[in-house]
């Protein structure tokens, strides 16, 4: 019998490497804490941590969810314990882990993102993720993630203070993302993530409320991934930087879709929520499919799709 | 936290509170029918397998140093507040006032009756006990045996309205009071901030930190 060639899910995304393309979307992970109760997260390839902001963040009135078809509805409102609590309450546990770490953050000004990126590099993060397009917060990034100007402002500025691998977090609520993405690349990102929430709303007609108390909330899960994949596939044409696809992977199928599609990480958000072992199941899933069809490195999967017609 | 089955709608889990724990890690869970989740939760089979995890949360935990318990229970409310009754009577069975709808919607009363819990009940209509709000029939009980108000401590689990006015009856009778909170809920395990309550000390996850909260933290 033929050896086994062994199965490689390492990836390297630019000076991030990692030991396997599957991490956490942030915002649905926590600090890593409460997932830890349930599985050996140092198995995952990275946790993006929830996003932080330099002062707390009380966030939204509630209710701040609610079910969609297939997805749902959040309005947290950015809710997070600022770069000190951080530091004090949530970095020390992250510290010890066998994992990449990489924090998302967010602020109202160029100088509120530099300050933060500064600040994780000096603590030894993995990487730092600008969330410019979280849509729940007035001011909250919306004018950073969907201003063609300013988003490029930020990402220059904030790439000439900070060597920390620079993850952009596209937002879907644009009108051609693909513009977004070369911006990124051109500006010094050294890799994009999508996709953020698309901004959607419910009512109950009974009451005529909505459904959510900010009245309009970010659509997350299975709903979401069509659109998801089709961006990731448009932004991996357009772009040579890596990229991590998101958007309701609740399956290791799901997961390899976007792979095809042209991710090289993927991440999982509202999965963990449906069954809190959904990365470590989506990683072993990845190794099987890859063994059954002869793949020995998971690269090798990345935008590995077959067009019908050549000029796609 | 528990999936009605492996669709994806509906998608999220949903919380349901144990109602008795069996030992050998067997337990019973009381739900009501209220929406697609449990309508296809009614519709599975013995045998069938369902994906749970828990128990999450704190819980009731109930100190005599408070005073002696005193349960209420509005509408399906009973569900935790049966097994806490159920894990209290060995010491002494617990007063325990009980407000519901209507006599169709009153359960539990035999295996009440069976541990020597004797509920004080109220409906909506009439059809069972005493015509009208438990909390008005607590405030007439209270106020007849005003020494109660030192020697018992409140726990309380029901709709929203009913918890408010137990926080109100308990400020004003300077009374001990812990109520068991019911929010919408994604993740069930403290990671999506979904659940929050707003408290003296900033948000609190019902999920985590909850969904037992003593009433002067609330803000309501
Ligand atoms: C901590 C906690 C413990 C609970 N314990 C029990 C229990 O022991 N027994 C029981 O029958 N129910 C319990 N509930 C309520 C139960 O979770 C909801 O009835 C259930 O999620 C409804 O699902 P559905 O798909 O049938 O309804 P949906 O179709 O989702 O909704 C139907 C209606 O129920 C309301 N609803 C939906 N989710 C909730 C929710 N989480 N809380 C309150 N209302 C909701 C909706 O607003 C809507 O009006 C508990 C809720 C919480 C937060
Ligand atoms: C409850 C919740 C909170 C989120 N918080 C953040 C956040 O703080 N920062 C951020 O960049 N994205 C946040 N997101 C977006 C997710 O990271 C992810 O981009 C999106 O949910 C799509 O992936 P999914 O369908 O797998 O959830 C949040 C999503 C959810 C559902
Ligand atoms: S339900 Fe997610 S934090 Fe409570």
């Amino acid at each position: 019998m033929a050896k086994k060639t062994p199965i490689n899910l390492r990836v390297n995304l630019g000076k991030l490497k990692l030991k396997n393309p599957v991490m956490t979307a942030s915002g649905t992970f926590g600090y890593g804490k409460e997932y830890s109760e349930f599985f050996d997260i140092n198995k995952l390839g990275a946790i993006v941590v929830k996003g932080i902001s330099l002062k707390p963040m009380k966030g939204n009135p509630s209710p701040r969810i609610c079910e969609t078809p297939s997805g749902m509805l959040n309005a947290i409102g950015l809710q997070n314990p600022g770069l000190k609590g951080f530091m004090k309450q949530q970095l020390p546990f992250l510290k010890t882990l066998k994992t990449k770490i990489i924090v998302n953050i967010l602020g109202n000004s160029v100088d509120d993102y530099i300050e933060l990126a500064e600040a994780m590099e000096s603590v030894g993060v993995d990487a730092v993720e600008l969330n410019v397009s979280c849509p729940n917060v007035k001011k909250g990034g919306i004018a950073f993630g969907t201003e063609p100007f300013a988003f490029e402002e930020l990402i220059t500025e904030v790439r000439k203070r900070v060597k920390v691998p620079l993850i952009t977090k596209l937002s879907p609520n644009v009108t051609d993302i693909k513009q977004f993405a070369k911006i990124a690349e051109d500006s010094g990102s050294d890799m994009i993530s999508l996709i953020n929430t698309i901004t959607g709303m419910s009512i109950d007609i009974r009451t005529r409320r909505p459904r959510i108390a900010n009245i309009t909330g970010g659509l997350s899960g299975p709903a979401i991934k069509p659109v998801a994949v089709r961006m990731v596939w448009e932004c991996s044409r357009t772009v040579k930087i890596p990229i991590i696809g998101m958007g309701g992977i609740i399956s290791p199928e799901d997961a390899i879709e976007f792979i095809l599609a042209g991710a090289s990480a993927v991440a999982v958000g509202t999965g963990n929520f449906i069954n809190p072992a959904a990365t470590i199941e989506i990683i072993k899933g990845i190794k099987s499919y890859m063994s059954t069809e002869g793949i020995t490195s998971v690269n090798d999967l990345t935008g590995a799709m077959r067009c019908l017609k050549d000029r796609l | 936290m528990l999936s009605v089955d492996s669709s994806l709608d509906p998608l999220l889990k949903r919380p349901i509170s144990l109602h008795r724990w069996l030992g050998n890690g067997d337990f019973q869970l009381l739900y009501r029918v209220v929406g697609k989740g449990t309508d296809i939760l009614s519709r599975r089979n013995p045998g069938d397998k369902l994906d749970v995890i828990g128990p999450l949360g704190n819980g009731f935990s109930v100190s005599r140093k408070h005073g002696e318990p005193l349960l209420i229970a509005g509408g399906l409310g009973i569900a935790p507040v049966f097994g806490l009754a159920e894990t209290l009577h060995s010491k002494t069975p617990p007063l325990l006032f009980y407000g519901a709808r209507t006599a169709k919607e009153v359960l539990c009363i035999d295996q009440l009756q069976s541990l020597g819990i004797n509920p004080i009940i109220a409906t909506d209509d009439g059809t069972l006990g005493k015509k009208g709000n438990i909390l008005n029939v607590l405030n007439k009980f209270i106020t007849q045996n005003p020494k109660l108000k030192d020697q018992y401590a409140i726990y309380a689990c029901g709709p929203e309205p009913m918890l408010k006015a137990v926080s109100t009856f308990a400020v004003k009778n300077n009374m001990k009071a812990f109520i068991s909170l019911e929010k919408h809920m994604a993740c069930g395990v403290g990671t999506c901030l979904g659940c929050v309550v707003n408290t003296t000390k900033g948000h609190k996850r019902v999920c985590k930190e909850g969904p037992v909260f003593p009433v002067e933290d609330i803000v309501w």
